[in-house]
């Protein structure tokens, strides 16, 4: 469906695409993690055909890119990071002007859309206004009209940055009902629990490289200790260095706790547990913790 | 090469179109009952006191000069602020590039959008002076290209000017620094034959001056002196402008 093959991008003296190279199967979904200005959303630009790579190859839908770009677009929805629906139209009338932007004539479309609006939940607001609407219903309502020329595969940039959890639940359960119809989706994301639920495998990038690609499991299970213990309270960082560090596999000091990840955490647990002070707390890896492994705990701006 | 000759642009026409629609009403009175009243109120306030000009009434010889303004007047605006909202406010553009659309479409449309919006405000005019009986008969309409030919001019280079836009503010320059001193030396209000030659040399190579020449000439039932430079400086500059426009506008995008 989509495959790319050392793409490099720079912008100036700094290249912020280095070697990336990926290939996502039909019916997938793929998600492309990193912190910010990490490089995902100069990629998923490359993949569209609306940023001109400096070498790499890309094939998208059965086109080269950027040259069969827009021929590729045919079959492709996008839901971008920031809305860009049209505020001067209503609802069903948004739907109806991006339907003719694929060439469709007005009677497919229209007949499209009491469906679109249904699957986003906006039957009873199809003639409101969007300054009318909250952001999950712009969210959705983007996403229908990113189905409006029944893609085969959907890119989606932070498709629930912004949201309240309700509404990204609701997200959620959408992209998995268009997993089950067999569509592709390639998204980008901040969030490792949307990756970990909705995603079959997810590529990590940092400083414009891919660090790390498999299945969110795999991932778990190769690149970090199975157990995390964090422990905080009053004396932590002199407890930390006279018995902590011996009991526990590796530790990370992050502010006001102490993140040990080991095999067995039974005797950490004990020892901290013997100092009063101190509070712990023990679970299982999971990506969040391979993506911080891997790609540091400093801020990125 | 099909890729450029193709009709797609004709969808973004029809999306503005549809935006025009539902604002009829702010927007008529916007571009057309602005000039209006400033023609209706310089023509026959001041136009009281003025002996004719080139052999007729004030009144006429504004008339035939707030045609191509208004048509300049409202290409420009169009293709600054409201091309502007759609590139960088409400990334209307943004969404119609993850569409089947190119770059080249989009700027293609809204060139086109523009100028025949513009085109309904230089008529506007022209329905004004056969109203009040300034013209006659089917020569006048012979202005209609002109318009035309001056909306997509002026909607042109407008579009350079959006490329580099960083905010609103920026239009300030170039209608205070760029079209109201090509109002003045355009001959829209008074005859440019009287500026001083250096000033007269500069109006030579500006659009405004050419449109108002031709469209002079022609509303008001004259042979114009020398039609083809007048729509080949227009053209020019319609052409040099969308061409330009969409250099510039690719490089903003495509990074």
């Amino acid at each position: 469906m989509l495959e790319v093959e050392s793409l490099h991008k720079s912008y100036g003296t700094r290249e912020v695409v280095r070697g990336v190279s990926f290939a996502v199967s039909p019916g997938e979904c793929f998600g492309l993690l990193g912190p910010n200005g990490a490089g995902k959303t100069t990629t998923l630009r490359c993949c569209l055909g609306l940023t001109r790579p400096d070498s790499g190859r890309i094939r998208l839908a059965g086109n080269a890119i950027p040259q069969g770009a827009r021929r590729a677009r045919y079959r492709v929805g996008v839901v971008p990071q920031f809305d860009n629906l049209d505020p001067d139209f209503t609802v069903t009338e948004n739907l109806l002007v991006f339907g003719r932007y694929f060439d469709l004539n007005r009677r497919d479309v229209r007949a499209r859309i009491p469906q679109l609006l249904d699957f986003a939940g906006l039957t009873e607001r199809a003639d409101a206004g969007i300054d009318t609407l909250s952001g999950g219903m712009k969210r959705r309502l983007t996403l229908a009209r990113a189905l409006i020329n029944d893609p085969i595969v959907l890119f989606m940039d932070e498709p629930t940055t912004g949201l309240d959890p309700q509404a990204r639940h609701l997200i959620w359960s959408r992209l998995k009902s268009l997993l089950g119809a067999g569509r592709t989706l390639i998204l980008t994301t901040h969030f490792m629990e949307e990756a970990e639920r909705l995603c079959n495998r997810v590529a990590i990038m940092d400083r414009g490289e891919l660090i790390a690609l498999d299945t969110p499991r795999k991932l778990i299970e190769t690149c970090i200790e199975p157990q995390v213990t964090e422990i905080f309270g009053e004396g932590m960082p002199a407890w930390i260095e006279e018995t902590g560090r011996a009991l526990a596999g590796r530790v990370e000091i992050a502010g006001e706790t102490a993140f040990c990840y080991c095999r067995e955490p039974d005797e950490l647990l004990r020892a901290a547990g013997r100092h009063s002070g101190l509070r712990a707390l023990s679970r299982a890896a999971n990506l969040e913790d391979v993506f911080i492994k891997l790609t540091g705990r400093d801020i990125r701006d | 090469m099909t890729e450029l000759l193709s009709l797609r642009f004709l969808h973004i026409v029809r999306r503005n179109f549809l935006v025009w629609r539902k604002l009829l009403v702010p927007s008529l009175i916007g571009n057309l009952a602005d000039p209006l009243i400033w023609l209706l109120g310089f023509g026959l306030g001041f136009g009281a006191f003025l002996p004719k000009i080139e052999g007729v009434p004030y009144l006429a010889f504004l008339a035939a000069g707030m045609i191509c303004y208004s048509t300049m007047y409202s290409a420009s605006f169009e293709a600054l602020y409201s091309a502007f909202a759609r590139l960088a406010i409400q990334r209307t553009w943004e969404g119609m590039l993850h569409a089947p659309l190119t770059i080249g479409d989009v700027v293609l449309g809204e060139w086109v959008w523009a100028a025949l919006k513009s085109v309904l405000s230089g008529a506007a005019i022209l329905v004004v002076m056969y109203a009040l009986g300034i013209v006659s008969g089917w020569q006048p309409l012979a202005a209609l290209p002109v318009v035309l030919v001056t909306g997509l001019a002026f909607s042109g280079v407008a579009l350079v000017v959006t490329a580099f836009a960083k905010s609103y503010d920026f239009f300030v320059y170039y209608f205070t620094l760029a079209m109201t001193p090509m109002m003045l030396l355009s001959g829209v209000f008074f005859p440019a034959s009287g500026l001083p030659a250096t000033a007269r040399r500069l109006a030579e190579a500006l659009p405004l001056l050419h449109a108002t020449e031709l469209a002079r000439a022609l509303t008001l039932g004259a042979v114009p002196v020398r039609p083809l430079v007048n729509v080949a400086v227009l053209l020019s500059y319609a052409v040099v402008g969308v061409g330009v426009a969409g250099w510039l506008i690719r490089r903003r995008l495509m990074k």
